[in-house]
């Protein structure tokens, strides 16, 4: 009697089930691959990439042409013949004014510059990010409203006083000269971001710690720090991509032979005098902006972890 | 009894908002003493005061007899177990435990000593190696009791150890910590919202709300005599059911009227006079009344049921009585249809008047 019954049971479970497949919809709903709005979303991509890319290609297929191929116009077509010329003239023989050493000079003047402006930046601004997390202290709001005013005043207001300053202190166009400006001006956005990545940290963490007896610098660095890669990548891309781009500070605070990257290949494009040498120019071009680019295809993935972190909880 | 902790006219406040007010608290030397209240009431803010993370605007704190007000927190002798764990995570499970004592550059011998001995108090020896991402939510909150554990300290402060776990293992790590207690008998001060772990931990219960400790009393005699009405609604659950009316006499024995009706208050213990006249509140929980076969002899007044819910091990009724709505817990065998007719009364020694005015206790 029992056994008869769980078979039924049984029975009615398949025929519900099979019931289930042949009439009306089940599991997860079919999609279609070409629909209206996978057609506009991929398009409209599309478009967007090329919008980029185009130009791109244009810059390597020209920096890859001799000059006689170039000067028959067809910008978009293949080089017929490649030569890898107008790189190597770029770089080691471009004439810049008096120097005809090319782009190598002002690439070791930017890497000069670059490294210790975001060594020192990210350094201070990180440990002044956490103690205004952290350790507040009597007027540390004021003090930190005061460094977000300071990134709304424009450069040029400042530059005059700046070359003053400099020249008194008797390091005007030098290299240190442009580190210190380079760091002083990326002190607000940085701290910013430091206190407000910390901020997002637990506080019963830093808490803890205290309990625990760490101090000022033993909580830095071996709490806060070890929990802080992804920031530290944010502010290192900031910095290098800010500092390596600039154009202005380079050009107002050093003098031609140590002039950055950017103020050399200004330059070697804009020389009136002569044939432009488009192929030259285009591969000047692109070594100057390579090293933002590769610093973004290393890091691309930690810096959306970290410009997220702020927003969701580990 | 010695004491352990002690907090004299301590009062905090935030620029206009005042947090705590001139609160003196004396703990005893291996007391568990639970302080309770809704958020925002200054529970946790207290025991940041007494860790020392948080700096009070008047008064002293005194950790054995010793003066600790201006003290940092790890000279305090104290051990803090936080609600969210707090533990590092970029650390192993013996990392964590160490750190405070490597920060005190204690000796490694003596910390590999310490950690073994806490590991095995609290059973955590085969997680030592792990990260604290790799634990479920109670073995964390014991790693970070155990971080406590290992400084060996005269007094364990929790701040809601326990609000992040789900039901039942909260049920296990609070019997847990009943048994920590026992074991090492330690002062232990905790803060929680949930009368239930304040009712089964505590030694006694400070009750606090809006900055000030409304009743610090054994468990059983808040629960039986609340001091005043807060107190009384804020301890059980279901809460406890107030009637509103006023004291008369009725062939000169004092009774409470409402609504007309009149419940004689004989059995009810006071020092007070019972004046005719008084407005009152009369408090009766859930457990405390009486209904049909319950009734011991004396009046009995009619009430119609109106909603019943089970519960398993009790059922509660709701009654409707003149005017009133009150739960009454009963048997869970012992079912009414709603709408059935019940005779009820109030076991008068249990119940509780409070003054209407005041709210406190008469």
């Amino acid at each position: 009697m029992a056994n008869s019954s769980t078979l039924n049971t049984t029975a009615a479970g398949i025929d519900a089930v099979s019931d289930r497949v042949g009439s009306g919809p089940s599991g997860r709903k079919p999609r279609k691959v070409i629909s209206q709005r996978n057609i506009i979303l991929y398009g409209l991509l599309g478009v967007a990439a090329l919008y980029y890319l185009v130009p791109l290609y244009v810059m390597i297929v020209t920096s890859l042409k001799g000059m006689p191929e170039i000067r028959m116009g067809n910008i978009f077509s293949p080089p017929l013949e490649i030569t890898f010329e107008p790189w190597a003239k770029a770089w080691a023989s471009a004439c810049t004014g008096l120097n005809c050493d090319g782009l190598s000079r002002g690439f070791w003047n930017s890497v000069r510059i670059l490294v210790p402006s975001v060594v020192v930046s990210i350094a201070v601004a990180s440990v002044s990010g956490y103690a205004l997390a952290n350790w507040r202290f009597k007027g540390s709001d004021v003090f930190f409203s005061i460094l977000i005013v300071g990134a709304f005043i424009p450069y040029q207001v400042m530059i005059y006083p700046i070359v003053i300053l400099l020249r008194e202190l008797g390091i005007y166009g030098t290299l240190t000269g442009l580190v210190i400006v380079h760091t002083i001006f990326g002190m607000p956005i940085l701290t910013l971001l430091f206190r407000n990545y910390f901020t997002s940290l637990p506080e019963e963490l830093f808490k803890a710690a205290r309990i625990d007896g760490a101090g000022f610098w033993q909580i830095f660095l071996r709490i806060m720090l070890p929990m802080s890669l992804p920031i530290f990548v944010v502010a290192m891309i900031l910095q290098v991509t800010g500092i390596w781009n600039d154009f202005l500070f380079g050009v107002v605070f050093t003098r031609p032979d140590s002039y950055p990257m950017t103020v050399q290949l200004n330059n070697i494009v804009n020389s009136v005098q002569g044939v432009k040498e488009y192929n030259v120019n285009m591969a000047a071009t692109l070594l100057t902006g390579a090293v933002p680019l590769i610093v973004y295809f290393v890091s691309g993935r930690l810096f959306v972890r970290g410009i997220a972190a702020g927003a969701v909880k580990g | 009894m010695a004491t352990s902790v002690s907090i004299r006219d301590l009062s905090l406040s935030f620029g206009a908002v005042t947090v705590l007010k001139d609160l003196n608290l004396d703990i005893h030397d291996g007391e568990f003493l639970v302080l309770l209240g809704s958020s925002g009431c200054g529970k946790s803010t207290l025991l940041n005061c007494i860790a020392g993370l948080l700096e009070p605007t008047e008064g002293q704190i005194y950790i054995k007899d010793r003066n600790v007000t201006w003290e940092e927190p790890k000279d305090r002798g104290i051990g803090m177990v936080f609600q969210s764990y707090a533990l590092y995570p970029q650390m192993t499970v013996e990392k964590n435990l160490s750190f405070g004592l490597q920060v005190a550059k204690m000796p490694k011998p003596d910390i590999d000593k310490r950690v073994a001995r806490a590991s095995e108090i609290l059973q955590i020896g085969p997680l030592l190696k792990r990260k604290p991402a790799e634990l479920s939510g109670g073995q964390r909150q014991r790693v970070a009791i155990g971080r406590a554990l290992v400084r060996d300290v005269d007094v364990f402060l929790f701040d809601e150890p326990l609000s992040n776990l789900d039901a039942k293992l909260r049920s296990e790590l609070r019997v847990e910590i009943k048994r920590l207690h026992q074991q090492l008998k330690n002062t232990m001060i905790y803060v929680t919202h949930d009368q239930i772990e304040a009712l089964t931990l505590a030694d006694r219960i400070a009750i606090m709300k809006s900055g000030v400790i409304q009743q610090l009393d054994d468990p059983i005699v808040i629960y039986n005599r609340p001091r005043n009405l807060f107190v009384a609604g804020f301890i059980g659950s279901p809460s406890m059911n107030f009637l509103r009316g006023e004291i008369n006499e009725v062939n000169g024995q004092p009774v409470f009227s409402t609504h007309g009706v009149n419940f004689s208050l004989a059995g009810y213990q006071t020092s007070e006079p019972l004046k005719a006249g008084r407005k009152v509140v009369l408090g009766a929980r859930p457990e405390h009344i009486a209904i049909d076969s319950d009734v011991m002899g004396g009046e009995a007044h009619e009430a119609v049921v109106d909603i019943e819910e089970p519960m398993g091990a009790d059922n509660l009724l709701w009654l409707k009585h003149a005017g009133h709505l009150m739960s009454v817990r009963i048997g869970g065998a012992r079912r009414y249809a709603p709408g059935s007719k019940v005779r009820m009364a109030f076991d008068m020694s249990m119940a509780s008047l409070f003054d209407a005015e005041t709210e406190d206790r008469i």
